[in-house]
């Protein structure tokens, strides 16, 4: 962070938020409800990008955290009537809870073992959902619709259903979400998280104790994928156990695989990109998984960084 | 061992020992450093001396005994708690950041010495690190390469780098690793001038195969062979012992 440029840096991520903040007045109807999904999935991809590309662990259980987060908010509006604010802290609050119980037993192991570990442990948590189907309807899931009252802000109205109170919502999140991590990564927490990366004893050799650094970055991590639930639930007004299954612990290593790890833009890139990709070739064949498989393949041989990092190595190196 | 010393050493081992199976790797050691001596530790391969300082920097944990660094027992103590009170440990292969910028790697050191209340965590005055690692730095000379990644540096910088972290966590004991294995001579040279100014403030323990290098800086040697210290005192006394002679000369 020596010869360091702030504001370029700085700018890049604002005018990167700007553009999304825009794109609602000119886009289409159909492509603003994409880039809705495709901004929440991108906070998602950014938490996991917490763990995996800051940290180096590699988790195969987000998904639990993902839902924690949408069933806690989900729930509290079905059961409980709450309204969203304080159905979003719930959704907050349970993947904090979530992520530092998990962080706790799943951080003793390392490697392909903690991939191990925390896959099993969502697992665990997706089959759960699916057993008490008295309460979280299992795969069928339920529906918000009727239940969510409007968000009241300053004497105006919100509705849920409101295309753009969706998309600027998702919005808020994204950009929140971004500068956070983009101000963690350059933080000396993000220093040390990536000595951690780099090299962990060497790292605890350096007097810090790293088991702390790793549970906090999984949490971190955590909240932010459970914060994407929460607010995934808010607007597509729907909470399922599919979205706990194996699938949405995958996604988001695929997203930040695709965008670049370890890159702060990466995750939406990645997320945004995934999402036209499989969009434009199910509009031309009904084999478009075959298509997004080739894509993906040419993809990791040319940039094995994924695009924003194949961009960083080849042209600007100073991206964080 | 039976000298007696002036007063209490700044570390010190008491029957410190490590069995790695059916291994004695080190046997009960008693072992004591005083403030500001640079003590080397010499010996044949496989003598135990990686192992004796490993113990006493908290790498691994000693099968039995205890060790006291300004009069505390820190053997319970993790390595990065001993770290943080100074007692810190210099890879014997070279352990950087291969990825990151030297400034990067020095800077992690550096950060952690500002790091004394909870919110340093959070900001910190990046002016007052970049002091720190510019400091640490140009006392190994290395400042021209500051934002060369770690890993291209040619070998005998990433050990200079080495020291470099090392100092900007500002030590009280140094523990060297064959700091000078795998560097030309000219290297070396410039390396004993640069221990012998960091021992002005640090005190230093010296593990070294090179006998020109220990008998240029060190203040007291001690000698190990399978496991046990069997000889102790200044470098003239070691040079005329006869079982030092056998064990470690060869003569």
């Amino acid at each position: 962070m020596r010869h360091d440029r702030r504001n370029t840096i700085f700018g890049v991520h604002l005018a990167l938020i700007l553009l999304l903040f825009c794109a609602q007045f000119v886009i289409p109807p159909f492509h603003r409800t994409m880039v809705t999904r495709i901004m929440i999935f991108a906070t998602y991809s950014m938490g996991y990008n917490v763990l995996l590309g800051y940290t180096g662990l590699m988790s195969l259980g987000h998904a639990m955290f993902f839902s924690s987060g949408m069933y806690a908010t989900g729930l509290t509006v079905f059961y409980l009537g709450f309204g969203a604010p304080a159905a979003f802290m719930a959704g907050i609050l349970a993947s904090i809870l979530m992520s530092a119980l998990i962080g706790l037993i799943a951080l003793r192991t390392t490697g392909v073992s903690f991939l191990i570990v925390t896959m099993m442990f969502s697992q665990a948590f997706y089959l759960a959902s699916l057993h008490l189907n008295k309460i979280t309807k299992g795969d069928e899931g339920f529906i918000l619709s009727g239940h969510l009252r409007p968000l009241q802000l300053g004497g105006l109205e919100f509705a849920f259903s409101d295309p753009l109170v969706k998309f600027n919502l998702a919005l808020m999140l994204f950009a929140a979400s971004l500068l956070l991590s983009l101000w963690l990564i350059r933080s000396p927490i993000g220093r040390v998280l990536l000595g951690i990366r780099e090299n962990e004893e060497r790292t605890r050799l350096l007097g810090y104790n790293t088991f702390n650094y790793k549970l906090l970055s999984l949490i971190i991590s955590g909240t932010l994928s459970g914060a994407a639930g929460s607010l995934y639930t808010l607007t597509f007004s729907y909470a399922g156990s599919s979205l706990a299954s194996i699938l949405y612990s995958i996604y988001p290593l695929l997203w930040t695989l695709l965008g670049g790890i370890g890159t702060t833009i990466g995750p939406i890139v990645g997320t945004a990109a995934m999402a036209y990709m499989v969009d434009i070739s199910s509009g031309l064949t009904s084999s478009y998984l075959f298509v997004v498989g080739a894509m993906l393949v040419i993809l990791i041989i040319w940039f094995p960084g994924g695009l924003v990092g194949g961009i960083r190595t080849r042209w600007l190196r100073w991206l964080p | 061992m039976a000298e007696v010393a002036p007063m209490t050493p700044l570390l010190q081992t008491e029957a410190l020992s490590k069995r790695f199976g059916g291994l004695k790797a080190v046997l009960p050691v008693n072992l004591h450093l005083e403030q500001g001596e640079i003590r080397a530790i010499i010996g044949p391969n496989g003598a135990g001396k990686t192992t004796l300082v490993s113990m006493i920097s908290g790498r691994i944990n000693p099968t039995s005994g205890q060790v006291h660094f300004n009069g505390r027992d820190i053997t319970k103590l993790r390595a990065w708690r001993r770290v943080a009170l100074g007692v810190v440990y210099t890879f014997q292969i070279t352990s950087i950041f291969r990825d990151l910028t030297v400034y990067e790697n020095v800077a992690l050191a550096a950060q952690r010495r500002l790091m004394r209340r909870a919110l340093d965590r959070v900001v910190l005055r990046e002016t007052i690190l970049v002091d720190r690692v510019d400091a640490a730095l140009a006392e190994v000379g290395l400042e021209h390469v500051v934002d060369d990644p770690a890993g291209l540096l040619p070998y005998g910088h990433q050990k200079l780098l080495e020291i470099a972290m090392a100092l900007a966590l500002r030590p009280k004991v140094l523990i060297l690793d064959e700091p000078t294995q795998g560097l030309a001579p000219d290297e070396i040279s410039a390396l004993c001038q640069r221990i012998k100014e960091i021992s002005q403030e640090v005190t230093i323990l010296l593990i070294e195969h090179n006998m020109t290098v220990v008998l240029e800086l060190a203040t007291a040697i001690t000698v190990m062979d399978k496991g046990a210290i069997i000889a102790d005192g200044t470098p003239s006394e070691i040079e005329a012992d006869d079982r030092v002679q056998e064990a470690y000369l060869g003569l």
